[in-house]
Protein backbone atom coordinates (compact mmCIF):
# COMPACT_ATOMS: atom_id res chain seq x y z
CA UNK A 1 0.00 0.00 0.00
CA UNK A 2 1.17 3.48 -0.56
CA UNK A 3 -0.23 7.00 0.63
CA UNK A 4 -1.35 9.37 -2.17
CA UNK A 5 -2.43 13.00 -1.37
CA UNK A 6 -5.05 14.26 -3.23
CA UNK A 7 -5.12 17.61 -3.15
CA UNK A 8 -7.88 19.86 -4.70
CA UNK A 9 -7.30 22.97 -6.05
CA UNK A 10 -9.00 26.00 -6.43
CA UNK A 11 -8.55 29.16 -9.08
CA UNK A 12 -9.80 32.15 -7.33
CA UNK A 13 -11.78 34.22 -9.84
CA UNK A 14 -12.03 31.49 -11.80
CA UNK A 15 -15.15 31.66 -14.14
CA UNK A 16 -16.45 28.06 -14.10
CA UNK A 17 -19.61 27.00 -14.61
CA UNK A 18 -21.90 27.96 -11.26
CA UNK A 19 -23.32 25.23 -9.50
CA UNK A 20 -26.91 25.99 -8.60
CA UNK A 21 -28.20 25.39 -4.85
CA UNK A 22 -29.61 22.18 -5.93
CA UNK A 23 -26.32 21.12 -7.95
CA UNK A 24 -24.05 22.26 -4.70
CA UNK A 25 -26.38 20.22 -2.72
CA UNK A 26 -26.04 17.08 -5.06
CA UNK A 27 -22.01 17.53 -5.03
CA UNK A 28 -22.18 17.29 -1.13
CA UNK A 29 -24.24 14.34 -1.25
CA UNK A 30 -22.33 12.60 -3.36
CA UNK A 31 -18.33 13.56 -1.58
CA UNK A 32 -20.52 12.29 1.27
CA UNK A 33 -21.01 8.88 -0.13
CA UNK A 34 -18.00 9.00 -1.90
CA UNK A 35 -15.96 9.57 1.74
CA UNK A 36 -17.84 6.47 2.83
CA UNK A 37 -17.17 4.65 0.37
CA UNK A 38 -13.24 5.32 0.82
CA UNK A 39 -13.86 4.61 4.62
CA UNK A 40 -15.28 1.04 4.05
CA UNK A 41 -12.72 0.19 1.58
CA UNK A 42 -10.40 1.29 3.87
CA UNK A 43 -8.83 3.76 1.58
CA UNK A 44 -9.44 6.86 3.41
CA UNK A 45 -6.73 7.96 5.59
CA UNK A 46 -7.89 12.05 6.82
CA UNK A 47 -9.33 14.88 4.64
CA UNK A 48 -10.25 18.07 5.26
CA UNK A 49 -11.23 21.59 3.57
CA UNK A 50 -9.54 24.60 4.58
CA UNK A 51 -10.77 28.55 4.58
CA UNK A 52 -9.63 30.73 2.26
CA UNK A 53 -6.07 31.25 1.46
CA UNK A 54 -6.46 35.36 3.39
CA UNK A 55 -7.35 33.10 6.85
CA UNK A 56 -3.27 32.04 6.18
CA UNK A 57 -0.42 32.70 8.47
CA UNK A 58 3.10 32.16 7.66
CA UNK A 59 6.03 31.80 10.21
CA UNK A 60 9.60 31.54 9.20
CA UNK A 61 13.41 32.09 10.56
CA UNK A 62 14.95 34.91 10.05
CA UNK A 63 18.31 36.30 11.74
CA UNK A 64 17.71 33.27 14.45
CA UNK A 65 14.05 34.27 15.30
CA UNK A 66 10.75 33.01 14.32
CA UNK A 67 8.87 35.77 12.36
CA UNK A 68 5.23 35.89 11.85
CA UNK A 69 3.40 37.19 8.61
CA UNK A 70 0.07 37.70 7.42
CA UNK A 71 -1.06 36.08 3.96
CA UNK A 72 0.06 32.89 2.36
CA UNK A 73 3.49 31.80 1.92
CA UNK A 74 2.68 32.58 -2.14
CA UNK A 75 0.69 34.40 -3.43
CA UNK A 76 -1.18 33.25 -6.42
CA UNK A 77 -4.52 32.87 -8.00
CA UNK A 78 -4.78 28.90 -7.18
CA UNK A 79 -4.47 27.64 -3.71
CA UNK A 80 -5.07 24.52 -1.96
CA UNK A 81 -9.15 24.23 -1.17
CA UNK A 82 -9.28 21.02 0.60
CA UNK A 83 -7.55 17.33 0.51
CA UNK A 84 -7.89 13.98 0.65
CA UNK A 85 -5.07 11.38 2.21
CA UNK A 86 -5.50 8.07 0.86
CA UNK A 87 -3.94 4.76 0.71
CA UNK A 88 -4.16 2.68 -2.24
CA UNK A 89 -2.42 -0.34 -3.95
CA UNK A 90 -0.86 1.76 -7.02
CA UNK A 91 -1.39 4.92 -9.03
CA UNK A 92 -4.35 3.43 -10.72
CA UNK A 93 -6.49 2.43 -7.10
CA UNK A 94 -5.33 6.53 -6.44
CA UNK A 95 -6.58 7.97 -9.72
CA UNK A 96 -9.85 6.12 -9.45
CA UNK A 97 -10.45 7.37 -6.40
CA UNK A 98 -9.48 11.09 -7.20
CA UNK A 99 -11.43 10.50 -10.55
CA UNK A 100 -14.68 9.73 -8.54
CA UNK A 101 -13.63 12.88 -6.43
CA UNK A 102 -13.16 15.35 -9.22
CA UNK A 103 -16.46 14.76 -11.21
CA UNK A 104 -18.71 15.35 -7.87
CA UNK A 105 -16.80 18.41 -7.23
CA UNK A 106 -15.89 19.46 -10.67
CA UNK A 107 -12.50 21.11 -9.31
CA UNK A 108 -9.56 19.92 -10.74
CA UNK A 109 -7.34 16.99 -8.45
CA UNK A 110 -3.66 16.29 -8.16
CA UNK A 111 -2.88 12.86 -7.19
CA UNK A 112 1.05 13.24 -5.69
CA UNK A 113 2.85 10.12 -3.77
CA UNK A 114 4.02 10.36 -0.06
CA UNK A 115 7.68 10.19 -0.01
CA UNK A 116 7.81 7.47 2.32
CA UNK A 117 7.07 4.74 0.19
CA UNK A 118 8.97 5.59 -2.71
CA UNK A 119 12.09 3.94 -1.37
CA UNK A 120 9.57 0.57 -1.75
CA UNK A 121 10.77 -1.62 -4.89
CA UNK A 122 8.51 -1.42 -7.07
CA UNK A 123 8.09 -1.25 -11.02
CA UNK B 1 16.49 -15.66 -36.90
CA UNK B 2 19.99 -18.47 -36.19
CA UNK B 3 18.52 -21.97 -36.14
CA UNK B 4 19.87 -23.60 -32.91
CA UNK B 5 23.36 -24.53 -34.63
CA UNK B 6 25.57 -24.14 -31.44
CA UNK B 7 28.54 -23.74 -33.62
CA UNK B 8 26.62 -20.88 -35.59
CA UNK B 9 29.23 -18.31 -36.48
CA UNK B 10 28.27 -14.96 -34.51
CA UNK B 11 30.13 -11.32 -35.31
CA UNK B 12 29.67 -8.41 -32.57
CA UNK B 13 26.84 -7.09 -34.88
CA UNK B 14 25.11 -9.99 -34.81
CA UNK B 15 25.22 -10.00 -31.26
CA UNK B 16 24.18 -6.69 -31.51
CA UNK B 17 20.99 -7.52 -33.66
CA UNK B 18 19.92 -10.46 -31.65
CA UNK B 19 20.15 -8.55 -28.37
CA UNK B 20 18.10 -5.56 -29.81
CA UNK B 21 15.47 -8.28 -30.72
CA UNK B 22 15.56 -9.73 -27.46
CA UNK B 23 16.21 -7.27 -24.97
CA UNK B 24 12.65 -5.83 -25.08
CA UNK B 25 11.07 -9.77 -23.50
CA UNK B 26 14.39 -9.66 -20.93
CA UNK B 27 13.86 -6.24 -19.34
CA UNK B 28 10.34 -6.89 -19.52
CA UNK B 29 10.52 -10.41 -17.64
CA UNK B 30 13.12 -8.71 -15.41
CA UNK B 31 10.95 -6.24 -13.96
CA UNK B 32 8.41 -9.08 -12.96
CA UNK B 33 11.11 -10.72 -11.52
CA UNK B 34 12.80 -7.92 -9.20
CA UNK B 35 9.98 -5.21 -9.44
CA UNK B 36 12.39 -2.54 -10.56
CA UNK B 37 13.39 -1.29 -13.83
CA UNK B 38 16.90 -0.08 -13.50
CA UNK B 39 17.47 -3.58 -11.82
CA UNK B 40 16.30 -5.08 -15.26
CA UNK B 41 17.99 -2.79 -17.54
CA UNK B 42 21.63 -3.32 -15.72
CA UNK B 43 21.17 -7.14 -16.00
CA UNK B 44 20.58 -7.01 -19.29
CA UNK B 45 23.16 -4.77 -20.24
CA UNK B 46 25.68 -6.96 -18.25
CA UNK B 47 24.30 -10.10 -19.84
CA UNK B 48 24.94 -7.96 -22.87
CA UNK B 49 28.47 -7.79 -22.40
CA UNK B 50 28.57 -11.78 -21.31
CA UNK B 51 27.12 -12.88 -24.70
CA UNK B 52 29.57 -10.10 -26.32
CA UNK B 53 32.55 -12.13 -24.84
CA UNK B 54 31.33 -15.98 -25.54
CA UNK B 55 29.19 -15.76 -28.52
CA UNK B 56 31.79 -14.80 -31.05
CA UNK B 57 34.16 -17.94 -29.95
CA UNK B 58 31.73 -20.48 -28.79
CA UNK B 59 28.64 -19.60 -30.85
CA UNK B 60 24.58 -18.63 -30.53
CA UNK B 61 23.09 -20.96 -27.44
CA UNK B 62 20.39 -23.12 -28.42
CA UNK B 63 17.74 -20.38 -27.21
CA UNK B 64 19.47 -16.71 -27.28
CA UNK B 65 16.16 -15.39 -26.03
CA UNK B 66 16.27 -17.65 -23.06
CA UNK B 67 20.04 -17.67 -22.61
CA UNK B 68 19.65 -13.84 -22.29
CA UNK B 69 16.61 -13.84 -19.94
CA UNK B 70 18.49 -16.65 -17.40
CA UNK B 71 21.83 -14.87 -17.88
CA UNK B 72 20.69 -11.06 -16.71
CA UNK B 73 18.37 -12.89 -14.32
CA UNK B 74 21.49 -14.11 -12.76
CA UNK B 75 24.10 -11.55 -12.88
CA UNK B 76 20.84 -9.20 -10.75
CA UNK B 77 20.43 -12.02 -8.56
CA UNK B 78 24.39 -11.90 -7.95
CA UNK B 79 24.80 -8.14 -7.39
CA UNK B 80 21.95 -7.98 -5.45
CA UNK B 81 23.25 -10.56 -2.86
CA UNK B 82 26.18 -8.91 -2.77
CA UNK B 83 24.49 -4.83 -2.14
CA UNK B 84 22.34 -4.40 1.16
CA UNK B 85 19.77 -2.65 -0.44
CA UNK B 86 19.75 -5.75 -2.68
CA UNK B 87 19.15 -8.35 -0.12
CA UNK B 88 16.11 -6.07 1.09
CA UNK B 89 14.61 -6.04 -2.39
CA UNK B 90 15.25 -9.87 -2.37
CA UNK B 91 13.89 -10.83 0.42
CA UNK B 92 10.72 -8.89 -1.23
CA UNK B 93 11.09 -10.28 -4.92
CA UNK B 94 8.80 -13.09 -6.08
CA UNK B 95 12.22 -15.19 -7.78
CA UNK B 96 11.04 -17.04 -10.30
CA UNK B 97 10.30 -20.94 -9.67
CA UNK B 98 13.35 -23.07 -9.06
CA UNK B 99 14.71 -25.26 -11.76
CA UNK B 100 14.13 -22.74 -14.38
CA UNK B 101 17.78 -21.98 -14.25
CA UNK B 102 19.16 -23.95 -16.67
CA UNK B 103 19.71 -21.55 -19.53
CA UNK B 104 16.53 -20.94 -22.47
CA UNK B 105 14.27 -23.35 -20.37
CA UNK B 106 11.25 -22.65 -22.83
CA UNK B 107 8.59 -22.41 -20.23
CA UNK B 108 10.54 -19.14 -19.57
CA UNK B 109 9.68 -17.37 -23.47
CA UNK B 110 6.19 -18.76 -22.65
CA UNK B 111 5.70 -15.83 -19.94
CA UNK B 112 7.73 -13.01 -20.95
CA UNK B 113 4.90 -12.73 -23.85
CA UNK B 114 2.75 -11.03 -21.31
CA UNK B 115 5.59 -9.46 -19.72
CA UNK B 116 5.94 -7.39 -22.40
CA UNK B 117 2.55 -6.05 -23.06
CA UNK B 118 2.53 -5.45 -19.18
CA UNK B 119 5.62 -3.20 -19.46
CA UNK B 120 4.24 -1.27 -22.53
CA UNK B 121 1.09 -0.54 -20.90
CA UNK B 122 3.63 0.97 -17.66
CA UNK B 123 5.63 2.77 -20.19
CA UNK B 124 2.28 4.46 -21.51
CA UNK B 125 0.56 5.28 -19.08
CA UNK B 126 -1.31 8.71 -18.87
CA UNK B 127 0.12 10.03 -16.27
CA UNK B 128 3.75 9.89 -18.18
CA UNK B 129 3.78 12.70 -20.50
CA UNK B 130 3.65 11.77 -24.66
CA UNK B 131 7.57 12.53 -24.71
CA UNK B 132 8.57 10.31 -21.48
CA UNK B 133 5.34 7.54 -22.97
CA UNK B 134 7.70 7.12 -26.55
CA UNK B 135 11.23 7.36 -24.79
CA UNK B 136 10.70 4.86 -22.30
CA UNK B 137 9.08 2.74 -24.89
CA UNK B 138 11.78 2.83 -27.51
CA UNK B 139 14.73 2.15 -24.74
CA UNK B 140 12.98 -0.39 -22.74
CA UNK B 141 10.79 -2.50 -25.32
CA UNK B 142 13.19 -1.53 -28.70
CA UNK B 143 16.13 -1.79 -26.88
CA UNK B 144 17.54 1.06 -27.97
CA UNK B 145 20.69 3.25 -26.28
CA UNK B 146 19.21 6.84 -24.56
CA UNK B 147 22.09 8.60 -27.45
CA UNK B 148 19.77 6.41 -30.25
CA UNK B 149 16.80 7.32 -28.63
CA UNK B 150 17.98 10.95 -28.48
CA UNK B 151 18.97 11.14 -31.94
CA UNK B 152 15.59 9.94 -33.26
CA UNK B 153 13.90 13.01 -31.66
CA UNK B 154 16.48 15.39 -32.22
CA UNK B 155 17.22 16.48 -28.35
CA UNK B 156 20.34 15.89 -27.02
CA UNK B 157 21.76 13.31 -25.18
CA UNK B 158 21.83 14.38 -21.93
CA UNK B 159 18.50 16.27 -22.19
CA UNK B 160 17.26 12.39 -23.32
CA UNK B 161 18.69 10.94 -20.17
CA UNK B 162 17.05 13.63 -17.52
CA UNK B 163 13.88 12.53 -19.09
CA UNK B 164 13.96 8.71 -18.86
CA UNK B 165 15.46 9.03 -15.18
CA UNK B 166 12.49 11.17 -14.41
CA UNK B 167 10.28 8.86 -16.04
CA UNK B 168 11.30 5.72 -14.11
CA UNK B 169 11.54 7.54 -10.63
CA UNK B 170 7.91 8.87 -11.41
CA UNK B 171 6.71 5.40 -11.86
CA UNK B 172 8.84 3.75 -9.19
CA UNK B 173 7.52 6.84 -6.58
CA UNK B 174 3.76 7.02 -7.97
CA UNK B 175 3.69 3.21 -8.16
CA UNK B 176 2.63 3.16 -11.60
CA UNK B 177 1.29 -0.12 -11.96
CA UNK B 178 2.87 -3.00 -14.38
CA UNK B 179 0.35 -5.19 -15.56
CA UNK B 180 -1.97 -4.98 -18.47
CA UNK B 181 -5.25 -2.93 -17.86
CA UNK B 182 -8.76 -4.75 -17.15
CA UNK B 183 -11.48 -5.62 -20.06
CA UNK B 184 -13.08 -2.12 -18.56
CA UNK B 185 -9.93 0.42 -18.72
CA UNK B 186 -8.66 -1.03 -21.66
CA UNK B 187 -10.01 1.25 -24.38
CA UNK B 188 -8.89 4.51 -22.62
CA UNK B 189 -5.29 2.98 -21.97
CA UNK B 190 -4.81 1.02 -25.58
CA UNK B 191 -5.03 4.77 -26.82
CA UNK B 192 -1.90 6.11 -25.51
CA UNK B 193 -0.11 3.04 -26.77
CA UNK B 194 -1.53 2.81 -30.16
CA UNK B 195 -0.47 6.71 -30.35
CA UNK B 196 3.27 6.12 -29.42
CA UNK B 197 3.68 2.95 -31.83
CA UNK B 198 2.22 5.21 -34.48
CA UNK B 199 4.12 8.49 -33.19
CA UNK B 200 7.85 6.38 -33.52
CA UNK B 201 6.73 5.32 -37.07
CA UNK B 202 5.85 8.94 -37.98
CA UNK B 203 9.62 10.06 -36.49
CA UNK B 204 10.84 7.08 -38.67
CA UNK B 205 9.14 8.92 -41.69
CA UNK B 206 10.17 12.60 -40.80
CA UNK B 207 13.94 11.50 -40.18
CA UNK B 208 15.04 9.73 -43.57
CA UNK B 209 18.33 9.35 -41.11
CA UNK B 210 16.56 7.19 -38.69
CA UNK B 211 14.10 4.43 -41.07
CA UNK B 212 15.28 2.53 -37.83
CA UNK B 213 12.09 3.71 -36.35
CA UNK B 214 10.16 3.30 -38.46
CA UNK B 215 10.67 -0.97 -38.61
CA UNK B 216 10.98 -0.40 -35.02
CA UNK B 217 7.30 0.87 -34.76
CA UNK B 218 5.89 -2.43 -37.16
CA UNK B 219 7.78 -4.46 -34.99
CA UNK B 220 6.16 -3.11 -31.95
CA UNK B 221 2.11 -3.01 -33.42
CA UNK B 222 3.01 -7.10 -34.51
CA UNK B 223 4.13 -7.57 -30.94
CA UNK B 224 1.07 -6.27 -29.86
CA UNK B 225 -1.46 -7.39 -32.68
CA UNK B 226 0.01 -11.26 -31.31
CA UNK B 227 -0.82 -10.86 -28.09
CA UNK B 228 -4.11 -8.51 -28.42
CA UNK B 229 -5.30 -10.18 -31.42
CA UNK B 230 -9.24 -9.54 -30.34
CA UNK B 231 -8.44 -5.65 -30.25
CA UNK B 232 -9.61 -4.30 -33.92
CA UNK B 233 -7.16 -1.28 -33.80
CA UNK B 234 -4.70 -3.02 -32.58
CA UNK B 235 -4.79 -5.01 -35.94
CA UNK B 236 -6.00 -1.67 -37.67
CA UNK B 237 -2.61 0.42 -36.36
CA UNK B 238 -0.59 -2.74 -37.93
CA UNK B 239 -2.29 -2.55 -40.95
CA UNK B 240 -2.03 1.05 -41.58
CA UNK B 241 1.89 0.84 -40.86
CA UNK B 242 2.90 -2.09 -43.35
CA UNK B 243 0.28 -0.23 -45.84
CA UNK B 244 2.23 2.93 -45.45
CA UNK B 245 6.10 1.19 -45.48
CA UNK B 246 5.27 -0.86 -48.58
CA UNK B 247 5.41 2.77 -50.42
CA UNK B 248 8.48 3.93 -48.57
CA UNK B 249 11.04 3.60 -51.12
CA UNK B 250 9.14 4.76 -54.03
CA UNK B 251 8.11 8.10 -51.93
CA UNK B 252 11.54 9.90 -52.21
CA UNK B 253 13.77 10.31 -55.60
CA UNK B 254 17.53 9.55 -55.48
CA UNK B 255 18.12 13.26 -53.50
CA UNK B 256 15.78 12.93 -50.82
CA UNK B 257 12.88 15.06 -52.85
CA UNK B 258 9.70 13.90 -52.17
CA UNK B 259 7.45 12.17 -55.03
CA UNK B 260 3.58 12.45 -54.37
CA UNK B 261 1.34 9.68 -54.00
CA UNK B 262 -0.36 9.69 -58.10
CA UNK B 263 3.24 9.88 -59.14
CA UNK B 264 4.63 7.34 -57.71
CA UNK B 265 6.39 4.26 -59.05
CA UNK B 266 3.80 1.47 -58.06
CA UNK B 267 6.05 -1.47 -59.59
CA UNK B 268 8.16 0.02 -56.40
CA UNK B 269 5.51 -0.80 -54.23
CA UNK B 270 6.08 -3.74 -51.41
CA UNK B 271 3.67 -6.77 -52.69
CA UNK B 272 4.00 -9.03 -49.40
CA UNK B 273 3.56 -5.82 -47.35
CA UNK B 274 0.50 -4.63 -49.45
CA UNK B 275 -1.17 -8.25 -48.97
CA UNK B 276 -0.48 -8.61 -44.91
CA UNK B 277 -1.81 -5.32 -44.71
CA UNK B 278 -5.03 -5.78 -47.17
CA UNK B 279 -5.87 -9.09 -45.11
CA UNK B 280 -5.56 -7.15 -41.75
CA UNK B 281 -8.21 -4.65 -43.34
CA UNK B 282 -10.52 -7.43 -44.69
CA UNK B 283 -10.42 -9.50 -41.62
CA UNK B 284 -11.27 -5.86 -39.93
CA UNK B 285 -14.24 -5.31 -42.18
CA UNK B 286 -15.59 -8.44 -41.40
CA UNK B 287 -15.34 -7.68 -37.48
CA UNK B 288 -17.12 -4.66 -38.21
CA UNK B 289 -16.32 -2.44 -35.55
CA UNK B 290 -14.52 0.60 -37.13
CA UNK B 291 -12.40 2.39 -35.58
CA UNK B 292 -9.64 5.34 -36.55
CA UNK B 293 -6.87 2.94 -37.32
CA UNK B 294 -8.88 0.47 -39.23
CA UNK B 295 -10.22 3.24 -41.24
CA UNK B 296 -6.81 4.95 -42.55
CA UNK B 297 -5.57 1.57 -43.15
CA UNK B 298 -8.48 0.92 -45.45
CA UNK B 299 -7.80 4.14 -47.44
CA UNK B 300 -4.26 2.83 -48.18
CA UNK B 301 -5.66 -0.19 -48.71
CA UNK B 302 -7.96 1.16 -51.58
CA UNK B 303 -4.81 3.20 -52.75
CA UNK B 304 -2.75 0.18 -52.91
CA UNK B 305 -5.57 -1.81 -55.04
CA UNK B 306 -5.16 0.85 -57.58
CA UNK B 307 -2.58 -0.33 -60.54
CA UNK B 308 -2.74 3.11 -61.30
CA UNK B 309 -3.47 6.53 -60.17
CA UNK B 310 -6.33 6.90 -62.49
CA UNK B 311 -7.90 3.31 -61.48
CA UNK B 312 -8.31 4.91 -57.88
CA UNK B 313 -11.64 4.41 -56.53
CA UNK B 314 -11.98 7.74 -55.01
CA UNK B 315 -15.48 7.68 -54.23
CA UNK B 316 -14.59 4.78 -52.03
CA UNK B 317 -12.42 6.59 -50.14
CA UNK B 318 -14.35 9.56 -50.04
CA UNK B 319 -16.86 6.96 -48.15
CA UNK B 320 -14.19 5.65 -45.62
CA UNK B 321 -13.09 9.62 -44.70
CA UNK B 322 -16.89 10.86 -44.07
CA UNK B 323 -16.55 7.85 -41.51
CA UNK B 324 -13.08 8.84 -39.90
CA UNK B 325 -14.61 12.33 -40.46
CA UNK B 326 -16.95 10.62 -37.40
CA UNK B 327 -15.04 9.62 -35.46
CA UNK B 328 -12.38 12.14 -35.49
CA UNK B 329 -13.91 15.21 -36.50
CA UNK B 330 -10.52 16.90 -36.86
CA UNK B 331 -9.58 19.43 -39.47
CA UNK B 332 -6.79 17.64 -40.74
CA UNK B 333 -9.06 14.59 -42.01
CA UNK B 334 -11.41 16.89 -43.55
CA UNK B 335 -8.30 18.76 -45.42
CA UNK B 336 -7.59 14.80 -46.52
CA UNK B 337 -11.61 14.22 -47.03
CA UNK B 338 -11.56 17.21 -49.20
CA UNK B 339 -8.68 16.56 -51.43
CA UNK B 340 -10.63 13.04 -52.36
CA UNK B 341 -14.07 14.85 -52.78
CA UNK B 342 -11.56 16.87 -55.61
CA UNK B 343 -10.86 13.80 -57.21
CA UNK B 344 -14.68 12.84 -57.54
CA UNK B 345 -16.05 16.15 -57.72
CA UNK B 346 -13.43 18.33 -59.25
CA UNK B 347 -11.13 20.77 -57.76
CA UNK B 348 -13.55 23.77 -57.21
CA UNK B 349 -15.84 21.67 -55.04
CA UNK B 350 -12.83 20.44 -53.05
CA UNK B 351 -11.24 24.23 -52.65
CA UNK B 352 -15.27 25.36 -51.71
CA UNK B 353 -14.72 22.37 -48.40
CA UNK B 354 -10.81 23.63 -47.97
CA UNK B 355 -11.39 27.14 -47.16
CA UNK B 356 -13.88 26.91 -44.73
CA UNK B 357 -10.80 25.01 -42.93
CA UNK B 358 -8.98 26.54 -39.86
CA UNK B 359 -5.66 25.51 -40.81
CA UNK B 360 -3.42 28.35 -41.17
CA UNK B 361 -0.53 27.31 -39.32
CA UNK B 362 -0.13 23.49 -41.05
CA UNK B 363 1.88 23.73 -44.53
CA UNK B 364 -0.04 20.91 -46.15
CA UNK B 365 -3.33 23.00 -46.29
CA UNK B 366 -1.44 25.68 -48.31
CA UNK B 367 0.15 22.98 -50.22
CA UNK B 368 -3.48 22.05 -50.96
CA UNK B 369 -5.11 25.23 -51.95
CA UNK B 370 -2.09 26.01 -54.12
CA UNK B 371 -2.42 22.59 -55.75
CA UNK B 372 -5.92 23.44 -56.44
CA UNK B 373 -5.97 26.61 -57.16
CA UNK B 374 -3.62 25.52 -60.14
CA UNK B 375 -5.65 23.15 -61.45
CA UNK B 376 -8.47 26.22 -61.45
CA UNK B 377 -5.86 28.04 -63.43
CA UNK B 378 -6.02 30.44 -60.85
CA UNK B 379 -1.81 30.56 -61.23
CA UNK B 380 -0.92 33.49 -59.41
CA UNK B 381 -2.92 32.63 -55.98
CA UNK B 382 -1.29 29.19 -56.81
CA UNK B 383 2.23 30.69 -56.64
CA UNK B 384 1.77 32.86 -53.65
CA UNK B 385 0.12 29.51 -51.67
CA UNK B 386 3.00 27.16 -52.70
CA UNK B 387 5.44 29.81 -51.11
CA UNK B 388 3.72 29.75 -48.22
CA UNK B 389 3.42 26.25 -47.55
CA UNK B 390 7.20 26.07 -48.73
CA UNK B 391 7.47 29.04 -45.90
CA UNK B 392 6.53 26.78 -43.31
CA UNK B 393 7.94 22.74 -44.48
CA UNK B 394 9.58 21.02 -41.91
CA UNK B 395 12.68 19.79 -43.98
CA UNK B 396 14.36 20.78 -47.58
CA UNK B 397 12.93 18.18 -49.29
CA UNK B 398 9.89 19.43 -48.62
CA UNK B 399 10.78 22.89 -48.99
CA UNK B 400 11.86 21.83 -52.28
CA UNK B 401 9.17 20.10 -53.38
CA UNK B 402 6.98 22.91 -52.55
CA UNK B 403 8.86 25.29 -54.65
CA UNK B 404 9.15 23.80 -57.42
CA UNK B 405 5.65 23.24 -57.53
CA UNK B 406 5.07 27.10 -56.96
CA UNK B 407 7.61 27.82 -60.14
CA UNK B 408 5.70 24.71 -62.56
CA UNK B 409 2.86 27.18 -62.07
CA UNK B 410 3.84 30.10 -63.00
Amino acid sequence: MARYLLSVHSVEGEVREPMTDEEMQQSHKQLGVLEGEMKSAGAWVFSGRLHEPDTATVVRMSDGEVVTTDGPFVESKEHLGGFYIIQAADLDAALAWASKATAAIRIPIEVRPFADFADEPRA
Amino acid sequence: MRDGDATARVDAAEVGRIFREESGRAVAALIRVFGDIDVAEDAVQEAFAVALRRWPGEGLPPNPGGWITTTARNRALDRLRREARGRQLLGEVAVLSPGSDDPGTPEEVGLVQDDRLRLIFTCCHPALSTEAQVALTLRLLGGLSTKQVARSFLVAEDTMAHRLVRAKRKIKAARIPYRVPEGHELPDRLRPVLAVVYLIYNAGMASPAEPGLCAEAIRLARILATLMPDEPEVAGLLALLLLTESRRVSRTRPDGSLVLLGEQDRSRWDRAMIQEGQAIVRRCLRRNQPGAYQLQAAINAVHADAATVEQTDWSQIVALYDQLLVLTPTPVVALNRAIAVGEVQGPAAALALVDELDLDNYHPFHATRADLLRRLGRDREAAAAYERAAAMAPTDAEREFLRLGGRASR
